[in-house]
């Protein structure tokens, strides 16, 4: 329920003309809900940035997701998979 | 990936037949900047509210459809954790709030430059909305309206 409530936010916020990436947890609901951009991400539930008190692992995520924003080749709906080995390279990165 | 087998049967059950709302047509607003240059804001869904601010309620029917302002210099250690939700572990939210509200990830990327700004105040809902009409013409109106009004560029959306 949490993917598809700020997805429905981030529809709203596109309408309106703010640039939105949604962090989507299954990427079924992704599929079926269509937020404009998504980051499909590999974590359970509760654990949308990957580790707590982890900056690098959070950072590579958030990373990950402005990344999103700055593919023009990206079309609506976009949904993006966040690839571990991206994230280790953004991780060392930092 | 978050999985369906981490639910309970009853839930996997409901959520088998349940009709998730489709964005139809999915709007799309191209970033118009560079992101250094772009002011940000936070949407979480994650239930988090500041000390003094009313808890999520969870006797709402269909789920409760409103949201907190979260201040730009809020102490996220302060966040409180008040999704009722029993289907996700809430050990490591409540351990960092910033693995559901990133606003001390985001300072460090305002200040090394990678993203322009933080706006001044950021969402918080509670995401567990089964009905989410007045989520779709209240509540998202309302808060798209308010970032807005604060020229926000980018949003980054955390469900939990």
């Amino acid at each position: 329920m949490c993917n598809q409530a700020v997805g429905l936010v981030a529809a709203e916020l596109e309408r309106r003309g703010i640039s939105t990436v949604a962090i989507q947890l299954l990427r079924k609901v992704a599929e079926k809900v269509r937020p404009p951009r998504a980051l499909a991400v590999p974590f359970r539930h509760g654990f949308p940035l990957d580790k707590p008190d982890n900056p690098g692992r959070q950072h590579a995520v958030i990373e990950a997701a402005l990344n999103v924003l700055e593919d023009r080749r990206l079309q609506p709906p976009a949904i993006v998979d966040y690839e571990p080995e991206k994230k280790k390279g953004s991780g060392d990165a930092i | 990936m978050g999985e369906l087998s981490e639910f309970p049967l009853r839930y996997k059950l409901f959520l088998k037949g349940y009709p998730w709302r489709r964005i139809e047509p999915v709007p799309w607003a191209p970033l118009k900047k560079p992101i250094k240059d772009c002011r940000l804001a936070v949407v979480s869904s994650a239930g988090l509210v500041q000390p003094g601010q009313a808890p999520f309620d969870d006797s709402i029917r269909g789920g409760d459809y409103s949201f907190r302002e979260i201040p730009a210099d809020a102490d996220v250690v302060t966040l409180m954790d008040t999704h009722r939700s029993e289907l996700y572990d809430h050990s490591g939210l409540r351990q960092d709030p910033n693995l559901v509200f990133p606003l001390d990830r985001l300072r460090e990327m305002e200040k090394r430059g990678r993203i322009g700004s933080l706006n001044r105040r950021h969402l918080s809902l509670m995401g567990s909305i089964t009905a989410p009409n007045r989520l779709v013409k209240k509540t998202a109106p309302a808060a798209a309206g308010k970032l807005v009004d604060d020229d926000v560029d980018i949003a980054l959306l955390v469900p939990v």
